[in-house]
C-alpha cells in the first residue's frame, strides 16, 4: 500500500513551520504505511562549493564524533556537523567522491542517505509517529518536504528498504506502487555502472532516474523515459533542490491528490492528509492525471 | 435531525447508528461535520434517511446505499456508492476513481468531475456527472445510463454489455466493442429525464450515445488462434 505526502510552500514566511505542519500529514498516513517511515527536508542550504551529506548509522550512540575528527584529519577540510539521532548532517568543502571515499575507509557501517546543498534524508523502522518524534520533525524548518510511510510487499522491512531514496545531488523519490520488472532493470543499471543496496523496487526506480540524468536528462525527460521503462504500478514525488514533482503510472491504480493555496503546494495519497493544513477548505483539490507530470519549482537563486 | 461530529464519534459508531434505524427507525435526517476526509462514512444503510456530509469524504463513501438520500458538500474520494442498490447519493464536488462501482440501482450524481473507471461494471444504477470522467470509465458496464455533461477520457467503455452512455462533450477514445449510436426520441426522451432528476439544464440534444457493438457477446472460433 504505502503513503506519500509532500508539501511544498510558497509562502516562505511559513518556512519555520515546515516541520508542524507537515508531521500531522505523515502520521494520517500511518493506515497505509506503519512499518518503516522517512522525509526528505530541503533548507539550511549550504554556500557555494560546500555540499551537505546525511548519514545514518545502524546504533543511536555511534560516536560521532571520533569519525567526523578522523574525516576532517583524512580529507583536509573545513567540516561542520550536527547529529541527530541515529543520524548526522555533514557539511562539507570536499568534494563527493572523496567524502564517499573516506567514509568507506573510516566507517563502513555508516550509509550516506543523501547527498546536496540542501536535502536532507531521514528515515527508518517503526511507526511514522516513532520517525517523527526520533528526528525532531516538528521543529524543523525549511521550503519543502516529502515524505511516506512503508507497507512493504516486494522487499524486507529495513532502514535501507525505507524511503525516501536518493537519486543523486539534491534529488530523492519515494514511491506508493509496485515494479514487475525491477530484477531485470537492476540488472542492465548494473552494467551502466549504477550500485544498488537492497533488493528494493523502488531503489531500482531511483537508480533508473539518476541513470537517465547523469546521461544528460532534464527530470521531465527522465520521468518521461520512466513511463516507458518501468512496468508497474506507480506514483512517484520526486524532491528536487527548488521542489517537487509528482507523476501516476498510465493505469493510475494507486492514488493521489494534490491542494493548492496562495501559501503552498501539497500532496498526498489520500485527502485525509491534507485536512490538517490551514486554508484546505479553500485550496483547490484535484485528482491528477495517469501519466502526466506536476511540477512545481521556485525560481533557483 | 442528529448531528454527528466526526472530530469525535468514531466512523464505526456513526455507521452503527445509521444501520440501527433499519431496524427501528427513530430519526430520518443526519448531518455529520468534520468528515476530514475519512473513509466508509455511510456505508451500508439501509434506511430511508437523508444524511448530508458537509465536508469531503474519503474511500466508498455510502457504499452498498439502500433506499437513503446522502449528500457530500464536498469532495470524496475512491469508489463512492459502490454496490449501491437504491436511494440516491449527490456530490457536491468531484469524485475519485471508480464511482459508482458495480452499483445496481439508484442515482449518482456528481456535479464536479469524476476520476477514471467511473461506473465500472455498473449493474443498473443510473450515474449523472456535471464535469468530465476519466479514462477506463464503464468497463464492462451491463446495465444502467451514464451521462457525462463534459467530456470522458480514454478507453470509454471498453467491453460493454448494455449500459447506454450519453456524452455532451469530447470522448478522447472509445473501449474495444463500444460504439457511438443513433440518438433516437425514447433516448433524448430518457436523457431529459435523467439530467432534471440531477437537475443539470444541459439540453439532450447536444449529447452523443455510445453503446455496445455486441461483438464480443460470444467467442468467435476465427480468433482461437489469438489464445
Amino acid at each position: 500500500m504505502c503513503g506519500i505526502v509532500g508539501l511544498y510552500l510558497k509562502n516562505p514566511a511559513l518556512e519555520s513551520q515546515l516541520g508542524k505542519l507537515f508531521e500531522p500529514m505523515l502520521l494520517a498516513m500511518t493506515d497505509r504505511g506503519p512499518d518503516s517511515a522517512g522525509f526528505a527536508i530541503y533548507g539550511d542550504e549550504v554556500r557555494a562549493g560546500w555540499i551537505k551529506l546525511t548519514l545514518q548509522s545502524a546504533s543511536s550512540d555511534y560516536d560521532w564524533k571520533a569519525l567526523m575528527g578522523e574525516l576532517e584529519g583524512c580529507l583536509g577540510c573545513s567540516l561542520d556537523w550536527l547529529q541527530n539521532a541515529s543520524a548526522a548532517v555533514l557539511k562539507t568543502n570536499a568534494g563527493e567522491a572523496a567524502v564517499r571515499a573516506a567514509l568507506l575507509e573510516l566507517a563502513p557501517g555508516v550509509r550516506v542517505m543523501s547527498v546536496g546543498q540542501s536535502i536532507e534524508i531521514l528515515k527508518g523502522m517503526g511507526l511514522p509517529q516513532d520517525i517523527a518524534q526520533r528526528f525532531s520533525l516538528a521543529k524543523m524548518q525549511g521550503s519543502h518536504i516529502i515524505g511516506h510511510t512503508r507497507m512493504a510487499t516486494e522487499s524486507a522491512v529495513t532502514m535501507e528498504g525505507s524511503h525516501p531514496f536518493s537519486t543523486g545531488m539534491d534529488l530523492c523519490l519515494v514511491h506508493n506502487g509496485s515494479l514487475s520488472n525491477h530484477f531485470r532493470l537492476r540488472q542492465e543499471l548494473r552494467r551502466h555502472g549504477i550500485e544498488f543496496e537492497t533488493d528494493n523496487d523502488t531503489e531500482v526506480a531511483a537508480g533508473y532516474l539518476t541513470w537517465r540524468l547523469r546521461q544528460g536528462d532534464s527530470l521531465k525527460a527522465a520521468l518521461d523515459h520512466a513511463l516507458e521503462d518501468l512496468d508497474g504500478f506507480f506514483t512517484f514525488a520526486i524532491g528536487t533542490r527548488d521542489g517537487f514533482a509528482v507523476i501516476r503510472d498510465p493505469i493510475a491504480c494507486k492514488p493521489a491528490i494534490l491542494a493548492e493555496t496562495d501559501d503552498y503546494v501539497a500532496m498526498a495519497s489520500e485527502y485525509q492528509a491534507l485536512a490538517s493544513l490551514p486554508g484546505i477548505d479553500n485550496a483547490r483539490v484535484w485528482e491528477p492525471e495517469p501519466a502526466t507530470m506536476y511540477i512545481w519549482e521556485r525560481q533557483s537563486a | 435531525m442528529k448531528t454527528i461530529d466526526l472530530s469525535s464519534a468514531s466512523v464505526r459508531d456513526f455507521n452503527q447508528a445509521l444501520h440501527d434505524q433499519a431496524r427501528q427507525l427513530d430519526e430520518r435526517e443526519w448531518l455529520v461535520s468534520n468528515s476530514g476526509g475519512k473513509h466508509n462514512l455511510a456505508v451500508g444503510v439501509n434506511q430511508a434517511l437523508d444524511i448530508v456530509i458537509q465536508g469531503h469524504a474519503g474511500y466508498y463513501c455510502a457504499g452498498m446505499n439502500q433506499q437513503a438520500n446522502i449528500t457530500v458538500h464536498g469532495n470524496v474520494g475512491v469508489g463512492v456508492a459502490e454496490n449501491m442498490m437504491s436511494g440516491s447519493v449527490r456530490i457536491k464536488g468531484s469524485a475519485s476513481q471508480a464511482a459508482g462501482a458495480t452499483a445496481h440501482g439508484g442515482l449518482l450524481v456528481i456535479e464536479g468531475d469524476a476520476g477514471a473507471r467511473c461506473g465500472i461494471s455498473m449493474k443498473g444504477v443510473d450515474i449523472v456527472v456535471g464535469g468530465s470522467i476519466g479514462h477506463m470509465s464503464c468497463f464492462m458496464g451491463q446495465a444502467g445510463r451514464l451521462v457525462v455533461c463534459g467530456d470522458a477520457g480514454d478507453a470509454l467503455g471498453d467491453s460493454l454489455y448494455e449500459t447506454r452512455i450519453y456524452v455532451k462533450g469530447t470522448v478522447k477514445s472509445l473501449g474495444s466493442d463500444c460504439i457511438e449510436k443513433e440518438m433516437r426520441a425514447e433516448h433524448l426522451e430518457e436523457l431529459a429525464e435523467l439530467l432534471d432528476q440531477a437537475g443539470f439544464a444541459a439540453d439532450p440534444a447536444s449529447f452523443k450515445r455510445y453503446g455496445s457493438a455486441r461483438q464480443l457477446y460470444n467467442f468467435k472460433v476465427d480468433n482461437a488462434s489469438a489464445y
